[in-house]
């Protein structure tokens, strides 16, 4: 038996609740999705962490600077490979709100690092020839508006060049990256460490952490205590841990963003439930009569279960399927604007899935009550209501 | 063959309702409805149910299409024992035996007459077409096989009945059973209605139960049965009538 007509004509039969419930669903779910794509990306970090790869800073903070001399230290130790290091240069491009992480590394270095990074061998070649020269990432670049060629000022907050004030850091944009990791941050700007050594007015020979290649993943936890044990007692003492734990700290630094995701969505999803569910049992008392009807034409009570709880499961599963879709485009609309702040904005299939299959939990819980309650109308009392 | 697997003979009635009792509970009190009823009712007969309102005639109309159990005695329709079906195999005698028409047309806002029609045929495994083909005969009998596109709110309350009329015997069911139909229309369409119903007993052979107030409508009947008090009674005085139908 095709159900549909009988579904449609319930769902039509009260335009605008329908349309009130089904809105009041989308919302929930455009909710969630908006807000599984803001955890994803405040974790990004976190997923693209490699897991042979450390994060060596100082014990304090990570605003403490570390001697550029414990690269050769670190790399010495039989359980590393590679040793880059980073530093926060914090400067300003034009205005205050345009915020993007500005870095000074070795470029070839940092390239053997981070495969993800994906230049022409041009650009690469360029960047290693040229003193001031910088690299950004794709996103950066188009939300900027540059090209190749141009030269960028950064005005600094924490670096001065020396003897020149507040005078801007002027760098040539001689590459722009881009990653095939989903969610790799596409928005630095990085340029070379001697050529900003050099200019600095304080600090020369430190640097902000290191990023450490490990020869055996399953041991970097002993690589990490090595590091740590090599500096001990120093002036500037060490904490290592794996890129994934500190980048998951650092996003941590505003609170539990996950227990802060699940309880909003928990509270949404509870009102949806009252709502919606209030909605359904409205409307099945309100057709106490109808469903007299169909029952005495025939219709078992089983199968009048089925009809109310297809209608809750469809409607339910519509709209959050309509509430999915807008948070889908809405990363696509906003990724450009926001992708300094939140790189790899995107609805992930798992997400989507998760979403999908609550907006059909929805629909059924939604209907298991008003449908046992069809079910157990009795024909002939159902029937008075007509 | 019916549905307890008795194969009915060929003089047997088509309703047989045999010492019936129906009784219904009001807090801790237990009302009688019905107080051991018995009645026959042959095929192709066209059987009108007269009686004051609370007199039983609504429950024993449910209780042989189905709709409700007796609490004692036993309800046979076209040779099946209804009183003794599950629920779910009751639903499916109905769906294929019973054809309801009821005051109100009762028709699904949503659904144009077509569609209207065409619902119990949603439980039958009749393809497509042949649904199709059964809705266009129906609502052919009833005079509207142009108005089939048309939505409840865009129907007269005649046309309403109608479609409500043609819902009932597209499923071509033996028996009509039909619960005050001209209850709730005005002289002019009662008579249309009224002739309507008569056309179905004589020209398509239909068995018709009615449960009217109304003596018009019971004029079309080939007998009326009056009931009082939950027993059949002697047609009534004629003053008593008129009393009955005001307190109706």
């Amino acid at each position: 038996m095709s159900a549909l007509p009988l579904i449609g004509a319930a769902l039509r039969r009260k335009k605008t609740r329908t349309f009130l419930t089904f809105s009041s669903v989308v919302f929930a779910f455009l909710i969630f999705g908006v807000l599984s794509m803001l955890r994803v990306a405040l974790a990004a970090g976190v997923d693209i962490a490699n897991e042979d790869r450390l994060v060596v800073r100082h014990r304090v903070s990570l605003f403490q600077m570390l001697p550029e001399s414990y690269e050769a230290d670190i790399e010495r130790l039989d359980s590393v490979v590679d040793a880059v290091h980073m530093t926060w240069f914090g400067g300003v491009y034009q205005d205050p709100s345009n915020f993007f992480m500005q870095s000074p590394v070795h470029p070839a270095e940092y390239l053997d690092m981070y495969p993800e990074v994906r230049l022409s061998e041009e650009e690469k070649l360029r960047w290693i020839e040229t003193r001031n020269g910088a690299v950004a990432g794709r996103a950066s670049a188009e939300r900027y508006g540059w090209e190749i060629g141009d030269r960028i000022p950064i005005q600094p907050t924490i670096w001065r060049q020396q003897g020149r004030g507040d005078d801007a850091w002027e760098f040539e944009l001689v590459g722009i990256y881009d990653s095939e990791v989903e969610g790799f941050d596409e928005t630095q700007f990085l340029f070379r460490y001697d050529f900003f050594d050099e200019a600095r007015s304080f600090g020369r020979g430190t640097v902000g952490w290191y990023m450490v290649r490990v020869n055996d993943p399953e041991r970097a936890a002993e690589a990490a205590a090595a590091i740590d044990d090599l500096f001990l007692n120093s002036e500037a003492e060490t904490k290592s841990e794996p890129e994934g734990a500190f980048a998951a700290g650092f996003a941590n630094q505003i609170g539990n963003l996950g227990l802060i995701v699940t309880a909003i969505l928990g509270a949404v999803f509870f009102t949806i439930l009252l709502v919606a569910g209030n909605t359904m049992a409205q409307s099945v008392r309100e057709r106490i009569g109808e469903i007299g009807l169909l029952k005495a034409l025939g219709f078992t009570s089983d199968r009048v279960m089925r009809l109310v709880l297809l209608e809750s499961v469809a409607l339910s599963t519509t709209a959050g399927l309509t509430g999915l879709l807008f948070a889908v485009g809405l990363g696509a609309a906003l990724r450009p604007t926001l992708a300094t702040y939140f790189p790899g904005l995107f609805l992930r299939p798992q997400d989507l899935l998760l979403g999908i299959a609550l907006a059909l939990l929805t629909g059924l819980v939604t209907g298991i009550f008003p449908a046992r309650q069809a079910m157990r109308l009795r024909t002939a009392f159902a029937l008075r209501r007509l | 063959m019916s549905d307890d697997g008795r194969e009915p003979g060929a003089d047997s009635p088509m309703v047989e309702v045999r010492r019936v009792t129906r009784t219904f509970r009001q807090g801790k009190r237990t009302v009688p409805v019905l107080r051991g009823l018995s009645l026959e009712m042959q095929s192709g007969e066209f059987l009108a149910l007269m009686g004051p309102s609370g007199s039983g005639k609504s429950t024993l109309l449910n209780l042989i299409a189905g709709l409700d159990r007796p609490s004692g005695g036993e309800v046979i329709v076209g040779g099946s024992e209804i009183h003794r079906l599950s629920e779910r195999r009751l639903a499916a005698w109905r769906s294929r035996n019973i054809g309801f028409v009821f005051q109100f047309s009762n028709l699904l806002g949503a659904l144009n007459a077509r569609k209207n029609v065409a619902v119990p045929l949603l439980l039958t495994s009749l393809s497509r077409k042949d649904r199709q083909n059964r809705v266009a005969i129906a609502l052919d009998i009833v005079g509207l096989a142009d108005r089939g596109g048309h939505y409840p709110r865009e129907l007269s309350g005649g046309e309403q009945q109608r479609v409500g009329i043609a819902r009932a015997i597209v499923g071509d069911p033996a028996l009509l059973v039909c619960d005050e139909p001209t209850g709730d229309l005005d002289r002019g369409t009662t008579v249309e209605i009224l002739d309507l119903l008569s056309a179905l007993n004589r020209d398509h052979g239909k068995t018709i139960l009615m449960v009217t107030h109304d003596p018009l409508a019971a004029a079309r009947a080939s007998r009326t049965l009056h009931l009082d008090d939950g027993r059949l009674v002697a047609e009534p005085a004629a003053d008593a009538l008129d009393a009955g139908e005001t307190a109706a």
